[in-house]
C-alpha cells in the first residue's frame, strides 16, 4: 500500500532551538526564497502536500498566553499569502495554509483559499483552527475570552460550534457559483447566467452570511479541508467538516484507540498521524540549547529513515504529517532518505499521478450543492 | 479589471485564471511600471433586486493573488484594495506586512471604506457603520495599522549568539479609540518598507484631507487636463499643514488609452470600444440606476424617457449612489441629450465610458508628458479594457517614447515601491 506523506512547515522547524542548528537560515525566515526552497525540496520528494502553520498571536513557549523568551523564533508571515507566494514556483505539491476562524471573516477566508486554488491550479487546501486564548481575542477587541482552560467545556464547545459554522459558510461560498456560471452570451449581452449564482443565506448562532461569493468556483470545486485534533470536540468538528484529520497518537495502541473513536464518528474521514521527526542525533544538542527537552503534542521520533519507515508501516495509518524538527535538515532527510526507503519497499509513489490535490487522495471533484440535476 | 472591461472581444481571455494576472503584471514590469493595482468588490452588484449580469464579474482575493504575483515579478509594486469596514486592523496589518516581506518591500494598500448594509450582509460585522463615520473609521484603522507595524523595532531580531529577539525589540501595542480597543503584541516583523505604501481614493473634502494627512498616493478620478490641475493644486496645498511637502503625496489619475496608427484609426477604435462597453442592455440599466424605474420597455436607440426619475426608489445596489446625485445627474443628462440630440445609448456612451488618451503612440506619449509637466498629475493608473493583453501596446509603443524623452525610467533603480515612487524611506 502506498502511503501519503505531508510535511508541516513552521519557522525554522518544530524544535524551538532549530534556528540555532547547523544549516539553519534564521536570517532568511521572513523571505519568500526561504519558503520556496523548502517547498521545492518537498515537491522534489514527491510529497503529497505541505502545511503552513499560523495563528493570530506571537509564538510562545506557553500554551495559554504570551511569554518573554528572547531565545526562540518570534514573528511569522500570514500562511495563505505564504502558500500563494510559492504556488507559481511549484506545479504538483499541495499547499495547505492554516487560518484561525475565531476572529476572522469566513467570507475573506473563502475567497482567499479559492484564490490560492486558482494561483496553484487546483492544489489548495485549508486547515481551519480555533483561537481560544484571551490575548488573541484582545488583538481584535470585539469579545473578551476567559483565561485559557482546555477543560472549560462550554467555552471550547462554543469555539468549535462557531468554527463549524465558519467552515459551512466557506463550503457554501465555494459552491455558490456553479461551474458554468460564466456564459459570455453576446446576443443578450450577459457575461454571467445569474440563475447559476446562488445566495447561501447562512444564518447561525454567531453570524449570518448572504453570498454569493465574489470569486468563481475554485478549480477543485471544494479545496481539501484538513483539521488537527487531540480530543473529542475537534474529532467531531473534523468528522463533520473536514476531508482529513491529523491526530497525535503516542504509540501504536493509542493509534488504534483514536482511529476507532474517529471511525465511529465518520467512517469516510481520512485519518493521518502527526509525528515530530529528527532524522539523526541532533535533538539532544538542541534540547541543551533550549534548556529543556522538547515537549510536543505529537510523538517525537528520533532515528534513521529506515527506522522511521518501520514505524510508519507499523502504525498503519494511510498517511502521515511529518513535522521536521530542524529545517532544512530533517526535510531533506525525509525527501532524500525516507522517501527512497519507502519507495524501495513499494510503499511510496515514484511519480505524481494527479495534477490536483483532491485527486491525490482519491477524492473526485464534487458538483456544486446548488447545481440543478439535469 | 472592472465594468469597463470588454469581454465580447475575441482577444478577451479569462478574468480569473492566474495566467491572466501573470501576463498583465509581467507586462507592467516589462514596461518598468511602479505598481500593479487591484480593486475590490465584496458583494456582487444588483439591479432591480437581481444580480447584475451584463458586466465582467468574479475576482480573486487581492492580497492572495498579489502574493502569488510577487513570485513571478522582481520589482513591480503590488497594490491591494482592502476595505477598512469589513476587516480588523490586526489582520489587515499582518497580511500587508506579510506581502511586504514576501515581495521584498513592494506592497501597497489602497484604503477604502464602505458603510452600506448591503455589502455588510456578507460579514459578521454587518453594515453598522454610519455614513458620517466612514472616514473616522478609515483614519483610525490606518493609524492603528501603523501602530502595529511600528511596534517592532527595525533591528528587533539579531538572530545571533543565542538571541533571536533583542530585549525591547518587540513592543506592546495598545490602542483605545472610537472604533478599536485592542492591545497585545503584533506577530509580524516590521515590514521592509517600514510601512507599506498607502493609497487613498477619496474625493470629498474629508477624503482629500485624509489623503493629505496620511496617504502616499492619491488614486484620482480627475483625468481631464484642467480639472486635473485644479485637483492637483487643491490637494498639494493641503500638505503643508501636516508638515509634508509636495513630493510626499503622488497624484495618479485613473486613465484609459486607445492607440492607432493614425489619429482617425485610434478614434474609430475608441468608438468601437465604447460601443462594446455600453451595449443596448447596459445603456438601459445605467439609465434605470439613475431614474430609479423599470425602463426595460424603452428603445436604447431612441430618445430619453419623458417621465421623471423616481428618487424614492433605488434599483441599484452595491455601488455608491446618492439621492441628490441622481437628481443632478438626471437633469444634466437630459440637457446633454437635448443639446446633442443623443439616443439613450449614445448618451450613456458619452457620459459613462470616458476615454483619456486616444491617438497615435507619439501623440499619446506627448499628452501623458503634458499632464505631468503642467501639474495635472504625477503619473497615472492605466485601466486596460482588455484582459490579459490590455497593456501590451502601451508598453511596446508608448513607454519607449517616454523613455526616449527622458521622462520615464529606463530601468528600476531600487528594490522597493517606496523607492520607485520617490517617497522618503522610513527608518
Amino acid at each position: 500500500m502506498s502511503l501519503h506523506l505531508a510535511v508541516a512547515l513552521d519557522g525554522a522547524g518544530w524544535h524551538p532551538a532549530a534556528w540555532r542548528a547547523e544549516g539553519a537560515r534564521p536570517d532568511r525566515l521572513f523571505t519568500a526564497g526561504y519558503w520556496a526552497d523548502l517547498v521545492i525540496e518537498a515537491e522534489r520528494g514527491l510529497l503529497d502536500w505541505v502545511t503552513f502553520e499560523d495563528s493570530l498571536s506571537l509564538q510562545s513557549s506557553r500554551y495559554d498566553g504570551p511569554d518573554d523568551r528572547l531565545d526562540q523564533v518570534r514573528g511569522k508571515l500570514d500562511a495563505v499569502l505564504l502558500a500563494a507566494a510559492v504556488a507559481p514556483l511549484t506545479s504538483k505539491i499541495g499547499l495547505i495554509p492554516t487560518t484561525s476562524v475565531t476572529h476572522t471573516e469566513p467570507f475573506h477566508v473563502a475567497i482567499g483559499i479559492a484564490s490560492l486554488d486558482y494561483a496553484s491550479k487546483g492544489r489548495a487546501g485549508w486547515r481551519p483552527r480555533v483561537s481560544g486564548r484571551p490575548d488573541e481575542a484582545a488583538h481584535f477587541g470585539r469579545r473578551e475570552f476567559p483565561p485559557f482552560d482546555p477543560g472549560n467545556e462550554e467555552f471550547v464547545d462554543a469555539l468549535f460550534r462557531e468554527a463549524s459554522d465558519a467552515v459551512e459558510v466557506v463550503r457554501r461560498l465555494w459552491d455558490s457559483w456553479e461551474d458554468d456560471a460564466e456564459i459570455r452570451d453576446a446576443t443578450t449581452g450577459r457575461f454571467i447566467d445569474r440563475d447559476r449564482l446562488h445566495y447561501i443565506d447562512f444564518q447561525g448562532e454567531f453570524f449570518s452570511v448572504k453570498g454569493p461569493s465574489i470569486t468563481p468556483r475554485p478549480p477543485q470545486g471544494q479545496p481539501l479541508i484538513t483539521a488537527l485534533g487531540h480530543a473529542t470536540a475537534p474529532y467531531e468538528f473534523a468528522a463533520k467538516n473536514a476531508d482529513v484529520l491529523y491526530v497525535t497518537p503516542t504509540d501504536r495502541d493509542d493509534a488504534r484507540r483514536i482511529v476507532e473513536e474517529v471511525r465511529e464518528l465518520n467512517p469516510d474521514l481520512k485519518v493521518f498521524a502527526d509525528l515530530v521527526v529528527f532524522l539523526g542525533d541532533h535533538k539532544a544538542r538542541l534540547d541543551d540549547l533550549d534548556g529543556a527537552p522538547l515537549e510536543s503534542d505529537a510523538h517525537i521520533f528520533e532515528g534513521t529513515p529506515a527506522e522511521l519507515a518501520d514505524l510508519l508501516q507499523d502504525w498503519g495509518f494511510p498517511g502521515y504529517r511529518l513535522r521536521p524538527g530542524v529545517l532544512p535538515h530533517d526535510l531533506t532527510a525525509i525527501t532524500r532518505g525516507l522517501v527512497p526507503e519507502l519507495q524501495s519497499r513499494g510503499a511510496f509513489r515514484t511519480a505524481y499521478e494527479t495534477p490536483d490535490l483532491r485527486g491525490r487522495l482519491g477524492l473526485g471533484r464534487p458538483a456544486s450543492r446548488y447545481a440543478r440535476v439535469s | 479589471m472592472n465594468n469597463t472591461t470588454v469581454w465580447s472581444d475575441p482577444r478577451s481571455g479569462s478574468q480569473i485564471d492566474f495566467d491572466s494576472f501573470k501576463h498583465l503584471a509581467q507586462t507592467a514590469e516589462r514596461g518598468k511600471f511602479d505598481f500593479f493595482f487591484l480593486a475590490e468588490g465584496l458583494r456582487l452588484r444588483e439591479m432591480k433586486g437581481r444580480i447584475h449580469d451584463l458586466d465582467v464579474v468574479g475576482r480573486p482575493e487581492s492580497l492572495t493573488v498579489l502574493s502569488a504575483l510577487s513570485a513571478v515579478t522582481t520589482h513591480l509594486g503590488l497594490a491591494a484594495t482592502v476595505n477598512s469596514t469589513f476587516n480588523e486592523p490586526y489582520e489587515v496589518a499582518r497580511r500587508l506586512a506579510s506581502l511586504d516581506h514576501l515581495s521584498g518591500g513592494r506592497a501597497a494598500w489602497n484604503v477604502v471604506t464602505s458603510w452600506d448594509a448591503f455589502t455588510g450582509e456578507n460579514f459578521r460585522r454587518g453594515g453598522y457603520l454610519a455614513e458620517a463615520d466612514r472616514y473616522t473609521r478609515a483614519r483610525e484603522f490606518l493609524q492603528t495599522a501603523r501602530e502595529l507595524w511600528d511596534s517592532w523595532a527595525s533591528d528587533a531580531l539579531p538572530r545571533s549568539e543565542g538571541r533571536f529577539v533583542r530585549p525591547g525589540g518587540i513592543g506592546f501595542f495598545e490602542h483605545t479609540g472610537q472604533h478599536f480597543d485592542i492591545r497585545g503584541r503584533f506577530d509580524v516583523p516590521r515590514p521592509p518598507q517600514g510601512n507599506p505604501v498607502i493609497i487613498q481614493a477619496g474625493d470629498s473634502e474629508e477624503g482629500r484631507e485624509f489623503a493629505a494627512s496620511s496617504a502616499d498616493v492619491i488614486f484620482s478620478r480627475h483625468s481631464k487636463l484642467e480639472e486635473g490641475r485644479t485637483f492637483y493644486r487643491d490637494v498639494k496645498r493641503r500638505l503643508e499643514k501636516y508638515g509634508r511637502t509636495a513630493d510626499d503625496l503622488k497624484i495618479l489619475p485613473a486613465v484609459t488609452y486607445v492607440l492607432g496608427d493614425t489619429q482617425e484609426e485610434a478614434e474609430e477604435r475608441a468608438a468601437e470600444i465604447r460601443r462594446a462597453q455600453v451595449g443596448p442592455q447596459t445603456a438601459i440599466l445605467f439609465l434605470e440606476a439613475i431614474w430609479g424605474r423599470d425602463l426595460s420597455g424603452y428603445d436604447p436607440d431612441g430618445p430619453l424617457p419623458d417621465i421623471e426619475p423616481d428618487l424614492e426608489t433605488d434599483v441599484s445596489k452595491g455601488r455608491a449612489q446618492f439621492r441628490r446625485d441622481r437628481a443632478e445627474t438626471a437633469a444634466k443628462w437630459r440637457a446633454l441629450a437635448e443639446e446633442k440630440n443623443l439616443s439613450i445609448r449614445e448618451l450613456v456612451i458619452e457620459t459613462a465610458a470616458p476615454q483619456t488618451f486616444v491617438g497615435t503612440a507619439r501623440s499619446v506619449a506627448e499628452e501623458i508628458d503634458l499632464f505631468v509637466q503642467t501639474d495635472a498629475a504625477d503619473g497615472f493608473i492605466f485601466v486596460p479594457h482588455l484582459t490579459p493583453g490590455g497593456l501590451d501596446d502601451l508598453v511596446d509603443k508608448v513607454v519607449p517614447l517616454l523613455q526616449e524623452k527622458g521622462v520615464f525610467r529606463a530601468d528600476y533603480t531600487g528594490p522597493t515601491l517606496r523607492h520607485h515612487l520617490g517617497l522618503k524611506e522610513l527608518p
